[in-house]
């Protein structure tokens, strides 16, 4: 997804002069292109997030449309309030571009992981969260991103991620894609997690369970309607996420069915309220957490089988 | 001209006296301490129009300690950016002027702030767009001392020192007080002019209420070639007002109705 971001930003930094790059000091073999390409209009700002921020805020209200790029954790938390002020109070074009969503960096630990970014963004007034599944998703949030309105969070994975869609018609910010249609059980994934619920949902296939799949890139604002119209009409309807359970899509969801009025089975599946102690790869670290495929698929069967009872 | 100047800031003074009186607000003394400096480069320094309070090739003022708002709106008005009235809208339930400096509240007004070490990072944001378009306007931004202890600032400093951004100015109102006692003895700044020389800026000292002195000192930006320049304004907390001067308790509260007239006189605007 990295390189998604890099390439697409690259191709809208060749039309458009107003587009700047910063870093904080991360990116090895990322950003050395857009370095070359466009050396007037790319800065590493050094160690010094909060700088970086605030220094994005400035040439934002000089009429630029400014990418800033680090580590989740690191461009999110350690410059939040510069975020908040200097960003999201001042409704500004700036573009926080977070690598390594999730538990992307396994064995570097918690202060590398992140588990509360999508929480932490989505309560930020003017901010729109979105999160890609896959490199096309990625290229396509980048794109979009280019002329929309105020701050946003972009939330990528890291390298190498599996292709979900083959190709994706009317990408918009905040509307969800229906991936596969199903009237037991509907599936919304959101980032990384978006191929393993695939597989997931494809496994539940298998079973004979008619399986929903929606890819819900944007958590901020969420998609109401494909909720309603498309997850409610199942019998049962599960969250996935790498990201903890409180605050993140599967809240984001919640809120929407709460408000519902209707008696529904709704799971959220997500990291656990907790800083793992475990050590290891994102493959390990999911299996451990509850993340693998069929785990997944192990839990929202249970759930399933228990409403069909009913 | 140097008597314009005084009759500009003493008229300033009591305006915000009256406007800290009328809504309760706090930090009147922190205004008094940069009225001067404000004066200096609204009234002679600024290149701002307040017809084109938007124009690309305006300088940018950023006061980075927004507490002070009461002080920039007193200016801003003065210098015509909106009318006097709106003065009246400080800080009372509905009005238009909040406590701290915020964006597009009135025209002229560049940045929100409020929470300390914030503007000097914004201000380069700004000294670099001004570089990459190739236009020749400055960048201010008014800190405050106990400001200087944020990190963020010397994240700033070190940036700018860096990469030579000699269209940043930064002015320090040294007034040697914080929200809780005296900054030498809550966190020493000292050596201050030495530690900004050492982050790659060209310093300059002077009297913080000598307005004279301060736009003698302003006219020659930057300091030194491909240098970022900051002055050092050495300043009294609550300037002009003999009960508030050095008083931490002004740091806070507001003047009730017969201090207010007190403070007033003691300015020459009764």
């Amino acid at each position: 997804m990295r390189g998604a971001f890099i390439n697409t930003l690259s191709k809208l930094a060749k039309k458009n002069t107003d587009i700047f790059l910063l870093t904080g000091d991360l990116g090895y073999s990322v950003i050395e292109g857009f370095q070359k390409d466009f050396p007037r209009r790319f800065f590493n700002i050094g160690v010094a997030e909060a700088n970086m921020a605030g220094i994005a805020a400035g040439l934002a209200l000089s009429g630029k449309t400014v990418f800033m790029y680090s580590i989740v954790p690191f461009v999110t938390m350690r410059c939040f309030e510069q975020v908040r002020n200097d960003i999201c109070i001042q409704n500004l074009k700036v573009r926080i571009i977070g690598a390594g969503g999730g538990l992307c960096y396994g064995s570097a630990g918690p202060t590398h992981h992140s588990i509360e970014d999508i929480s932490i963004m989505r309560s930020l007034p003017n901010m729109t969260v979105i999160c890609p599944g896959d490199p096309l998703e990625a290229e396509l949030a980048v794109r979009s991103s280019e002329n929309y309105p105020g701050p946003v969070y972009i939330r990528l994975g890291k390298s190498k991620e599996s292709a979900v869609h083959a190709g994706i018609k009317g990408f918009k910010i905040g509307k969800g894609i229906l991936i596969n249609e199903g009237r037991d059980v509907a599936i919304i994934a959101t980032g990384n997690m978006l191929h393993t619920a695939s597989q997931v949902t494809k496994g539940l296939v298998r079973k004979g369970i008619s399986a929903c799949l929606i890819s819900m890139h944007t958590v901020k604002p969420i998609d109401k309607d494909i909720i309603r119209s498309v997850a409610l009409k199942a019998k049962a309807i599960f969250t996935v996420e790498e990201h903890s359970v409180i605050g993140g899509l599967g809240s984001a969801v919640s809120e929407v069915l709460a408000e519902e009025g209707k008696e529904i089975c709704f799971m959220r599946i997500g990291l656990p309220d907790a800083y793992t102690k475990e050590i290891g790869s994102q493959e390990y670290l999911r299996s451990r957490l509850g993340l693998s495929a069929n785990d997944i698929e192990r839990r929202i069967l249970e759930v399933y089988r228990k409403r069909i009872k009913l | 001209m140097v008597k314009k100047y005084k009759e500009i800031a003493k008229s300033a003074r009591s305006r915000l006296i009256k406007m800290h009186a009328a809504s309760g607000a706090s930090h009147i003394a922190s205004s008094l301490s940069v009225t001067d400096i404000l004066v200096a480069l609204y009234f002679n320094i600024l290149r701002v129009s307040p017809e084109k309070p938007k124009d690309k090739n305006r300088d940018r003022l950023i006061l980075s300690k927004g507490h002070a708002a009461s002080a920039l709106f007193t200016c801003l008005a003065a210098r015509g950016f909106f009318p006097q009235t709106l003065l009246e809208e400080y800080c009372i339930d509905g009005g238009r002027l909040p406590g701290h400096a915020s964006i597009n509240c009135v025209p002229g007004l560049e940045v929100s702030t409020g929470s300390l070490g914030h503007g000097l990072s914004i201000g380069v944001g700004m000294a670099l767009a001004a570089k990459y378009d190739r236009e020749k306007y400055r960048v201010f931004v008014v800190l405050s001392d106990g400001e200087c202890q944020e990190g963020a600032v010397w994240e700033a400093a070190m940036f700018a020192g860096h990469h030579k951004l000699d269209n940043i100015i930064a002015i320090i109102d040294y007034n040697k007080m914080q929200a809780l006692g005296k900054s030498k003895e809550i966190l020493n700044l000292e050596p201050l002019a030495k530690k900004w020389q050492s982050f790659g800026w060209a310093v300059k000292e002077t009297g913080g209420h000598d307005i004279e002195a301060i736009i003698k000192t302003l006219k020659k930006v930057p300091f030194a070639k491909n240098k970022p320049s900051v002055l050092i304004a050495h300043t009294t907390k609550g300037k002009g007002v003999s009960f508030m001067e050095n008083k931490l308790l002004w740091h806070y509260k507001s003047p009730d109705r017969e201090q207010a007239e007190s403070a007033l006189g003691e300015i020459g605007c009764l």
